[in-house]
């Protein structure tokens, strides 16, 4: 039998909890659901920790100054303008903090330009105004198995919740029609490219952008660790519908991949001729 | 010290050269060659474009305000992005501080006026032309272009007649910074008073020397990349279209090449107004004068090779992405150096806090948190999580309104008496300050999270989770507009009237136009220069 | 030297730096293109004399994957004949890509390449290949063309899957086969 304050504590501390969470969720990067994402997310935090105890330091001293070197309180100007043993210790010391950052950010880097031995190729494409996938290669137990799969992926919020004739669904502006699957713990290789003009395809739980240029490719990956649903938008300026191009990943068990894709195969063999169609009215897409 | 300027003197030279005839009303500002009305014009055409650009901003925060669509089009959306952009950066902000250069470079090296009067005239009408032909854009069919104010291919190629008049606008926009930074650099180089040395000269001096070699170097290429987008549009090259062997990622190398050191352009000048106010107000001299030279020099000079911080996400090679991360983190050293003079100079001095020394106090504040946010945007692995969402927009305008801006405005309040030989409203000073203080940050602040949280720039509606901070984001906006319009009644007010004021309005200042002119500046000063010791 | 003579000297000095700087901002281009190349991630769009190591290596075997593309305002239907296939450095390769004209007129394009990872280019020796030239289809035309390479032996070891990407774009009013009209030059960096 809980007494009250049991109860309350118990609540205070979920709510404590959510609330942190909640906070985490607003003021912060998203959940990473990569190890690439958690490595940027760590990263950010560490560069955000050191630039914070330095801007603390400095401007401590400066409102030091404000508060005891005024002319209200009687302070006189102590006339110095020089000392070069300070201003060497001011250069050469942030100089060091600068090269304590840049090797994890290094070693990140590196790491994201890996693009090699992948599971699972995808070319991405970006048009105005959507993406289309299409799932060029599977290597080992996914050999085989999505290979060929080819679909458009457009923005699914109706027009009249955008215009404001009707109340905004629970991911407004972040839902499609069609969105990219992958399985679970596989890495996939995405080449990105453009039809149009440039556009940028960006997961942020994944710690994945990257440009797509008319008229070349760019490659870059992603592994996800947790099967669920990830939502990203376009992240370069492509013209009046910009915002409203998004990303969604779909990410699934080895099986219930497989068996989407078995039957996305089937669905293009009946409906072959349909996205050449889909392909045709992408050529009369307005600019 | 003498400077030899008595009163008959003065009447003397009014007879010799007919002042007292001289086009009085419009005419009079048509033909001026006199830096101090050139100055004048800068300063009102820059406080012209800022409120047009600040409408745009209106705009685009209303439209933002909740998410839907509400108050414009998508198109006319990123035409108001493309235009505040190009507004505040090219018609407000650089302006402001050519007339700041014009004002202040004579008088504070004891010249009469600048090189090239005539050509200074000249540099000062191109502007009106074209700002008039960037409004004009909006009307053409098409309306003005979509693309942001960088300007990318090939969505530029896309773009209606607009497009063409924005690219003759910056054309001519280059045209008038190229002749006004060959004006700065020989009036400096050349006409300085016997006496005055480089290192003698006011930092000021300093930075706009140094920005107006900047100018000179990469305004050209920008003219180059908008002419090689004008013939892509329409004379058959294919400089950033792949189907002819060009290449997108080219127009943005050649933009940023010019972009970097453009907000350097921005911002040193604006370095070189805090290094005079802050002095003056803690009533003792610029801590480190040497290193604040040696410290901006570095600065304008490592702007030239970091350009491609800009581009992390096009796929650059992994070397390149390596080194531009270490060549921009590297600024951040003489920065830092620049900003720990600064509080250097008011530790133990005697500090009063007048509004220039406000606005200067908080632009080291802000300006330095803006340096912060665009040390984390150099980090390449973050950088992709960041680049192109409004973390960005935050980081910008960190540095470009708190920083550039605030500094204008404490250039302003200090240079008032000077200019105008009244004092503004101490009062309503401080009441724009601190209205502009805590709506600045109230806009700007919560768009780091915006980013952070995963919301892209450029974009005229967003998802749900997105909305409380651009709320409070675009409350804020309208806020510190409308404080804006109090700073228009304060400078009218002072100009109209505002109460005499002294000699030497403010202790510590201690630069020649403080020491050896009287208040307000004559017409004509310095026509003998003085002897500096 | 008297003053307007020597505000005249600045004047003109600074004046040619600013013209010389609009000339650099136009040699930025060919410019980029010559540090794409020696860099290596750049394509040259003829064929290259067969390279000078021609041993293949049996130590590593490197997937190619095969990409087309075309822009939308070219009433074509392109593919690789085969998505991939695992080769040997130094090994002599021919892939197939096919294209069919599903218009009811000639029509003419040029494929550009383009290489996943971009480092890869360098390595990619084209001994033939139809983005060398422009490429007429008659209407209703399908043709198969071939690309031959190698992969030279220098990629590094940590590649070991590259995609070789076209996308082809219309050229208007092109003779037939004529070798490609001098443009800039693409690069993928």
């Amino acid at each position: 039998m809980k007494t009250l304050l049991q109860k309350i504590g118990v609540g205070a501390a979920l709510a404590l909890v959510s609330g942190l969470v909640w906070a985490q969720a607003r003021y912060n990067l998203q959940q990473p659901q990569t190890e690439v994402a958690r490595q940027i997310y760590d990263l950010h935090t560490i560069i955000l920790v050191i630039c914070l105890v330095i801007f603390v330091g400095v401007f401590g001293m400066m409102f030091y100054s404000v508060i005891r070197h005024r002319k209200s309180v009687g302070h006189q100007a102590v006339q110095f303008h020089e000392n070069t043993t300070v201003e060497i210790i001011w250069t050469v010391v942030p100089f060091f903090i600068l090269i304590g950052m840049a090797w994890p950010a290094t070693k990140s880097l590196l790491e994201m330009k890996d693009t090699s031995s992948p599971d699972l190729t995808v070319k991405v494409t970006g048009y105005q105004w959507k993406w289309s996938y299409e799932y060029l290669k599977g290597e080992g137990d996914l050999s085989g198995v999505a290979d060929g799969v080819m679909f458009y992926s457009t923005l699914a919020t109706p027009h009249d919740q955008i215009y404001g004739s009707a109340a905004k669904g629970e991911n407004y502006l972040l839902e499609v029609d069609n969105p990219l699957v992958v399985p679970v713990d596989k890495k996939v290789r995405v080449l990105i490219t453009a039809n149009d003009v440039l556009h940028a395809w960006w997961m942020p739980a994944f710690g994945v952008k990257q440009d797509a240029v008319p008229g070349f490719i760019r490659d870059t990956w992603f592994r996800v660790e947790k099967a669920g649903t990830y939502r990203g938008q376009c992240a370069e300026l492509c013209g009046k519908e910009h915002g409203f191009m998004p990303i969604v990943v779909v990410v699934l068990e080895q099986k219930e991949f497989a068996d989407w894709a078995a039957k996305q195969k089937t669905a293009s063999a009946a409906g072959g001729a349909q996205t050449d169609a889909a392909a045709g009215a992408a050529g009369q897409t307005a600019k | 010290m003498s400077a030899v300027i008595g009163h008959e003197h003065e009447h003397e030279h009014d007879h010799a050269h007919g002042h007292d005839h001289y086009p009085g009303g419009l005419l009079r500002w048509v033909k001026t060659t006199n830096h101090k009305d050139i100055g004048t014009m800068y300063l009102w055409f820059s406080f012209v474009m800022f409120l047009t650009g600040g409408f745009m901003a209106m705009v685009i925060r209303a439209e933002l305000f909740v998410p839907g669509m509400q108050v414009v089009s998508p198109e006319v959306f990123n035409q108001m992005t493309t235009l505040h952009g190009l507004i505040m950066v090219f018609g407000a902000i650089m302006p402001a501080f050519v007339g700041f250069a014009n004002w202040l470079i004579p008088m504070q090296i004891g010249a009469p006026d600048m090189a090239f009067p005539r050509m200074n005239n000249w540099s000062f009408w191109l502007l009106p032309p074209a700002a008039l032909l960037l409004m004009l854009s909006l009307f053409v069919p098409g309306g003005a272009p979509g693309v942001g104010w960088t300007m990318y291919a090939p969505l530029t190629v896309q773009q209606g007649m607009g497009m063409d008049l924005t690219i003759f606008a910056v054309h001519i926009l280059g045209m008038s910074s190229i002749m006004g930074s060959i004006n700065i650099i020989t009036t400096i180089l050349n006409l300085r008073a016997p006496g005055m040395t480089l290192m003698k000269m006011p930092l000021f001096v300093w930075t706009w020397l140094i920005t107006a070699y900047l100018l000179i170097a990469v305004m050209p290429v920008l003219a180059g990349a908008v002419t090689m987008t004008l013939t892509d549009r329409h004379f058959g090259t294919h400089f950033f279209n792949a189907a002819g062997g060009g290449d997108p990622v080219l127009f943005q190398h050649i933009f940023w090449f010019f972009g970097h050191p453009e907000v350097y352009i921005i911002a040193i000048p604006a370095f070189g107004v805090v290094s005079q106010v802050i002095p003056a107000f803690s009533r003792k001299p610029l801590f480190g004068y040497t290193s604040m030279v040696y410290a901006t020099t570095s600065i304008a000079i490592l702007s030239f090779v970091v350009w491609a911080h800009h581009m992390y996400t096009t796929g650059l090679p992994t070397t390149a992405q390596l080194y531009y991360m270490y060549a921009t983190m590297l600024i951040a050293v003489p920065t830092g150096v620049k900003v720990f003079n600064w509080v250097a100079t008011m530790w133990k001095g005697s500090l009063t806090f007048e509004t220039p020394m406000l606005f200067a106090i908080g632009f080291l504040f802000l300006f330095t948190i803006g340096g912060f946010s665009g040390l984390v945007l150099a980090i390449v692995p973050v950088d992709i999580q960041l680049q192109d969402t409004y973390y960005v927009v935050a980081h910008f305008h960190y540095v470009m309104v708190a920083g550039a801006l605030f500094s204008a405005f404490a250039g302003i309040y200090f240079w008032l008496p000077k200019w105008t030989g009244k004092m503004y409203d101490e009062t309503l000073g401080k009441w724009h300050f601190w209205l502009s203080m805590i709506f600045f940050n109230m806009i700007f602040f919560v768009q780091h999270f915006l980013g952070l949280a995963g919301m892209p720039r450029r974009i005229p509606d967003y998802a749900p989770q997105f909305t409380d901070f651009n709320m409070i984001s675009s409350i804020g906006a309208f806020g510190f507009g409308l404080s804006q319009l109090l700073f228009l009644y304060v400078v009218l007010k002072c100009i109209r009237s505002g109460e005499k004021a002294p000699q030497k309005p403010w202790e510590g200042a201690d630069s020649l136009e403080w020491t050896h002119l009287p208040t307000p500046a004559p017409y004509h000063s310095f026509e003998t220069p003085p002897t500096v010791k | 030297m008297n003053r307007a003579a020597a505000n005249r000297t600045i004047l003109i000095k600074l004046l040619v730096v600013a013209v010389g700087m609009f000339g650099f901002g136009y040699s930025l281009v060919p410019l980029y293109q010559k540090i794409c190349e020696v860099t290596g991630i750049y394509d040259v769009e003829k064929a290259s004399a067969a390279p000078a190591n021609s041993q293949v290596d049996e130590s590593r075997l490197v997937t190619l994957e095969f990409d087309a593309n075309i822009r939308s305002d070219l009433p074509w239907q392109f593919r690789p004949l085969q998505t991939s296939v695992k080769v040997h450095p130094g090994q002599l390769v021919q892939v197939m890509y096919e294209v069919h004209n599903r218009s009811d007129q000639a029509v003419a394009g040029q494929a550009i390449p383009s290489y996943g990872p971009q480092v890869a280019g360098q390595y990619f020796r084209k001994l033939d290949c139809f983005c060398f030239s422009t490429q007429t289809f008659a209407a209703g035309e399908v043709r198969q063309m071939p690309v031959v390479f190698v992969i030279e032996r220098g990629l590094p070891r940590d590649v070991n899957t590259v995609t070789l990407s076209y996308t082809f774009f219309r050229v208007e009013g092109a003779a037939p086969n004529a070798a490609r009209p001098r443009g800039g030059r693409s690069a993928a960096g």
